[in-house]
């Protein structure tokens, strides 16, 4: 909403040293939103002219100039000259006009500094200003001719204040709660709210007259959510005006400084009562209109041509204004064209109604047509001032369109309109609600200035809400007008009592373990956008049932993510393209799973109540599974050449380093299982588990998926499913083993076997072969070539050996090694390399 | 018996002379060890004479011993001096060679870094923590229900339409992608016992383009109480606290009038310090209010036994503004160069 001052001074006093930036201040403390502040950035002197004479000059180029001799005579400057000459392009113009001089030193919107220059052969002495250049309009057709907007004066008289541009608009956001405050009528409230500047109801200062004969019905068959779509209808008559005349200059200035083009005298002073009351008015070509009006829904199906001349085919919850011949008008949004006013119109009928707000809201969207009209119906517009709006406007029209008011008319009041359940404000609410001390006379005072009716009793306060204030149905909408209005700087300041919480769940403390090991370890977190392919879906996540977004910024990335790696690609591609080269990424995030079971469900439970258990029970099965995952990537080199060492590449055994640290971090050890997957390379991937339970994965991309991703070299991945892995690991205290003092034995042992045999199992064996004495094996080495048979592979272990009582000797070690040896010889064949 | 292998004064005073003369000129430890077998070796004049002891009358016996105990504890305590001035000097030649340039080290592995976002999130998330608060969550795809209705948006209500919601398929089954993280309030109300104080960092959604403003994906923190007798003051309080735990105690709040469906009264939430880019001045930070009370109804609480507060920030903006953040796209981007910058800290 922009507030033309000078307009809002009509209605409340503004002090003399009052600027945009302290009506900013105060509208704000009251609990509007500041916006930008707009001027019509024209400064002086630009001057009423009048033409002497002038000349048609046609020039080489084709166009022809006038060369014009301006009398710009101002008392003020008695030595400056009284004629000037200026050269203009336009040829609108006769002598005799009164025009818009900008003198040189003058600054047209732009910025456009005016000054004295050679053109065409003269000295141009100044400029004859269009509607436009003054930004007053989009006329550039012509210069502006002061007879046009009705206005004559003397000649050097400033043009500035005359045309109003001396004007200055402040533009707050209104929250949609107050749609009252779509208004000057709301806004100058505010500003006596916030300053207690004293303030005049504009809708109290005309005295609304009821027209009578003119037949207005309201039939909803079928209301929305249980409320008619029209509760007020005022129509009132003007004939014989002259819908060409022109729009007085502080109706076009101030119009233009709230954002609104001035069109045609009928359709701005509609406008004008519009921003001024906060009442969307409609005018109808009386002659036009065929018989009386009735407000109906529309019929599925049904047409009406709008104002803008776009056919619109009708939705049944769609509200209508109807005459005999039809629609005429989309209720509240916009306008038929087939009663619009015409420049032959003379006599018009005005209609001020009041419609559903969810109605209108609805039929906007519906129709994409949010209006000036719309936007103030959809957030609730006064039914009582419906009358004395109607009434502003026949008068308006007479005064500046030539008409005369008739007595044809219609008022029509649904039963209640305008009128709202008291509320009940217990004298300590306020107290209660914010903490400050607010008198119980304050406290009645200021819900009185608010425009409420207040009775007080023992228990409180019973407080009927103004017509303008649906939104206010219960005691903390009371409490809020009250401290707004006290303002919210008096509310004092307490820290609650100390609650005792019981710290980051195990969960939480463990995906922070999880999140800062990783970094730890050398990795660098991002976040990615969860937006995927279907196609990046099927082959990372093996679903094809994932969860489709309706409207998604970009149609080819619509589903959302099943894995981390499709986002973990992309970005490793834009470190790429921007000279990264060796990269270790790694992301902590929801994933989504559909699952089998539908998201969603068929009905939304209604809000301000608990749904039943069952209810509930469904509302929290129907958001799919969606598990917390960290996955990483590695590519390029885990260490670059320095002084003294050569670089690195990163290997999967990075992205399994890794994946160790993470679980590690979750208190689980992982165990491998060589698998495939479609996206990996076929013979280094493997499925992470905890226990029996597979909780990641660890691998390298498929060249060609890497290649096709713009990713140069070998890309490895890991992937950890972390509810899983916590879920694995379980919450059990971990029961620590006894350490032996003992001296430790340590042995190698070389075991040739088959290659097909996973060298884990090979160790596995080992380790329950060799008995409780084993405290270590690695695996050192592993074999292929000379001396060993194809097919077959050597793998050596380093084992170590305690006791947890004695000094082990080497008797015993080699023993228990044996024991191992022979036990992977019975399992998988393994001998011992010579 | 040799008269000059005779143990006199002269004689042992000589024998240690030459030994110590001998070691403090030795100048490796190698050379140091001979000059040891020469002096105090078996055949070393300190040794000749030693070995004349026996030979020598009862009457000086005492003497003659005690003279040639002092002249061994004399060399052996030469010897000792000299080697250890050797071996640190062998030292520190050895050191000395073994000298890296320190500036020249080369990095054994890359730095890893958190995304600022995130620790930022868990940074505001801790203020409350040590507050004895707790830390909720929710999924980010949400049923309409707790991201509307329970927190009294109404299915018309204009603020409904202007939340620039994303959206599931099939849409008649009212799945969105959050708006914001208020959903976890009607799930912590539901879930938990009373009194509730938790806030609940996370994920959100609008359909926005992503600009330097913008972006569809961002992450706000939320907090709620709900206790008996709590009022806009503890607001203030918990608020003004959060400011001075994030930005230092200069830091000052400011609450102005404002409308959600979930609060009422609502307030949003200003933030002032003396040292924010483009000086010191009031920026808005977040939107709170008294929690509304048919968002406690949709929980089953009734609103005439408890109330509570709620508010909610961005942490994009957060970061914007108290890290000099200009580009919100620096933030969704995953370069390197944007969380390395941040390292672990933020």
């Amino acid at each position: 909403m922009r507030v033309p001052l000078s307009w809002l001074g009509e209605y409340v006093d503004l002090e003399k040293k009052t600027t945009p930036e302290s009506v900013h201040e105060a509208l704000v403390s009251v609990g509007l939103e500041e916006e930008e502040i707009h001027r019509f950035e024209v400064t002086g002197p630009v001057v009423v002219g009048e033409v002497l004479d002038f000349v048609d000059e046609p020039q080489s180029n084709g166009k022809t100039i006038r060369w014009c001799q301006v009398k710009v005579a101002t008392k003020d400057a008695p030595d400056a000259p009284a004629v000037r000459g200026i050269v203009c392009g336009a040829h609108n113009f006769v002598v005799g006009d009164q025009v818009v001089v900008a003198l040189p030193g003058s600054v047209l919107p732009g910025p456009f500094p005016i000054s004295a220059r050679s053109t065409y052969g003269h000295t141009s002495d100044g400029m004859i200003a269009s509607a436009k250049e003054l930004g007053l309009g989009d006329d550039h057709t012509g210069i502006l001719r002061l007879v046009t907007m009705g206005v004559s004066a003397e000649v050097g008289t400033d043009a500035i204040s005359l045309l109003g541009l001396d004007d200055v608009a402040v533009e707050v956001n209104v929250t949609p709660d107050r749609g009252y405050a779509l208004s000057i009528r709301g806004i100058a409230r505010e500003y006596h709210h916030a300053t207690g500047a004293n303030f005049r109801d504009p809708a109290l200062s005309v005295t609304p007259v009821t027209g009578s004969s003119f037949e207005v019905a309201i039939s909803d068959s079928a209301p929305i959510r249980g409320t008619q779509g029209c509760h007020a209808f005022v129509a009132r008559t003007v004939r014989g005006i002259d819908p060409t005349l022109p729009t007085p200059p502080f109706m076009v200035a101030r119009l233009v400084l709230a954002g609104i083009r001035s069109i045609s005298l009928p359709v701005d002073i509609t406008n004008y009562v519009m921003l001024e009351m906060g009442q969307p008015l409609h005018g109808y070509d009386l002659d036009r209109l065929t018989g009386g009006i009735t407000v109906r829904r529309a019929k599925s199906g049904e047409k009406l041509t709008t104002l803008d001349g776009l056919e619109r085919t009708l939705d049944s919850e769609d509200l209508l204004i109807t005459d005999g011949s039809g629609p005429i008008g989309l209720a509240g949004v916009m306008g038929g064209l087939s009663t619009e006013i015409t420049d032959a119109t003379r006599d018009v009928l005005i209609e001020a109604a009041g419609f559903d707000q969810v109605s209108i809201a609805r039929t906007a969207r519906r129709h994409k047509l949010p209006s000036e009209a719309s936007k103030r119906f959809a957030r609730g517009v006064d039914p009582m001032v419906a009358a004395a709006a109607a009434e502003r406007a026949v008068e308006l029209l007479e005064r500046y369109a030539g008409g005369t008011r008739d007595t044809l008319g219609a008022s029509v009041f649904e039963p209640g309109a305008g009128q709202y359940a008291p509320v009940h404000l217990a004298h300590d609410a306020v107290m209660a609600l914010t903490g400050m001390e607010v008198d119980r006379s304050s406290t009645a005072e200021i819900l009185r200035s608010i425009g409420a009716t207040v009775a007080e009793t023992d228990a409180g306060l019973t407080v009927t809400p103004p017509s303008w204030r649906p939104d206010i149905v219960d005691a903390p909408g009371l409490v809020e007008e009250v401290a707004r209005i006290v303002g919210y700087d008096k509310i004092p300041s307490a820290l609650p009592p100390a609650p005792s919480g019981r710290g980051l769940s195990h969960a939480q403390a463990t995906r922070r373990r999880i999140v800062n090991s990783l970094a730890a370890a050398g990795l660098t977190e991002v976040l990615t956008y969860p937006f995927v392919s279907h196609e990046d879906n099927v082959l990372f996540g093996h679903t094809e049932r994932d969860v489709v977004l309706a409207n998604a910024l970009d149609s080819l990335v619509n589903r959302m993510r099943v894995s981390l790696v499709p986002g973990l690609l992309e970005t490793a591609q834009r470190n790429l393209s921007r000279g990264f080269t060796s990269l270790a990424l790694y992301e902590v995030g929801l994933l989504f799973h559909a699952d089998s079971g539908s998201l969603g469900t068929a009905h939304i439970p209604e809000g301000a109540k608990k749904p039943d258990p069952k209810v509930t029970a469904e509302l929290y099965a129907s958001t799919g599974h969606q598990p917390w995952n960290v996955t990483g990537v590695f590519l390029g080199n885990a260490l670059e050449k320095t002084p003294g060492s050569k670089a690195r590449v990163f290997e999967v055994a990075d992205a399994l380093d890794a994946a160790r640290t993470a679980a590690r971090a979750a208190g689980a050890e992982l165990v491998l299982a060589q698998a495939t997957h479609p996206a990996f390379h076929p013979g280094r991937y493997a499925e992470l588990l905890v226990g029996e339970t597979v909780v990641g994965f660890v691998g390298e991309l498929l060249p060609r998926i890497a290649k096709a991703r713009d990713l140069v070299g070998r890309v490895s991945l890991f992937s950890l499913d972390i509810d899983a892995l916590i879920a694995a690991r379980g919450q059990q205290p971990h029961g620590a083993h006894p350490l032996s003092i003992y001296p430790a034995a340590t042995q190698d042992v070389s075991l040739v076997v088959s290659q097909d045999v996973p060298a884990a199992a090979v160790r596995d064996v080992l380790v329950e072969g060799c008995g409780e004495l084993l405290e270590s094996a690695f695996l050192v080495d592993d074999y292929r070539g000379e001396g060993i048979d194809a097919g077959q592979r050597s793998l050596t272990f380093a084992l170590r050996f305690r006791a947890s009582d004695r000094t082990l000797t080497q008797v015993e070690a080699t023993e228990a090694k044996e024991r191992g040896v022979a036990l992977a010889a019975k399992k998988f064949g393994a001998v011992l390399r010579a | 018996m040799s008269s000059s292998h005779e143990i006199s004064a002269e004689s042992v005073a000589s024998a240690v002379a030459a030994a110590v003369d001998a070691f403090a000129r030795a100048t490796t430890l190698d050379e140091l060890k001979k000059e040891k077998t020469t002096h105090l070796g078996e055949r070393s004049e300190l040794s000749l004479l030693n070995a004349t002891l026996r030979d020598v009358p009862a009457d000086r016996k005492a003497e003659a011993g005690k003279l040639m105990g002092e002249a061994k504890g004399a060399v052996h305590a030469a010897y000792q001096q000299a080697e250890a001035l050797l071996e640190a000097a062998e030292e520190a030649e050895s050191l000395l060679e073994e000298a890296l340039d320190m500036t020249a080290l080369g990095a054994r592995r890359h730095q890893g870094a958190r995304h600022p976002l995130s620790v930022l999130m868990e940074d505001m998330a801790d203020v409350f923590v040590s507050m004895g608060w707790e830390i909720a969550e929710g999924p980010e795809l949400e049923h309409e229900w707790f991201n509307f209705d329970a927190l009294n948006f109404d299915a018309d209500h204009p603020a409904r339409a202007m939340q620039d919601t994303f959206f599931v398929e099939p849409v008649e089954r009212h799945m969105v992608l959050r708006t914001h993280t208020s959903p976890v309030q009607i799930r912590s109300l539901l879930e938990r016992e009373l009194p509730v104080y938790v806030v609940a960092p996370g994920r959100v959604y609008r359909t926005d383009e992503l600009d330097a403003t913008h972006t569809p994906v961002f992450h706000q923190i939320e907090g709620i109480a709900i206790d008996k007798g709590l009022t806009m003051a503890h607001l203030r309080g918990t608020l003004e606290h959060l400011a001075r735990a994030m930005f230092g105690d200069e830091a000052k709040i400011r609450l102005r009038p404002n409308y959600f469906p979930f609060t009422e009264p609502s307030a949003e939430l200003d933030i002032w310090h003396p040292t924010f880019s483009g000086g010191a001045r009031w920026i808005e930070w977040g939107g709170c209010g008294m929690v509304n009370p048919n968002v406690l109804r949709a929980a089953g609480i009734d609103p005439a036994e408890y109330q509570g507060f709620a508010f909610g920030m961005g942490i994009e903006r957060t970061l914007m503004f108290r890290n000099n953040v200009q580009d919100m796209r620096d933030m969704v981007e995953g370069d390197v160069r944007f969380s390395g910058q941040f390292g672990m800290v933020v």
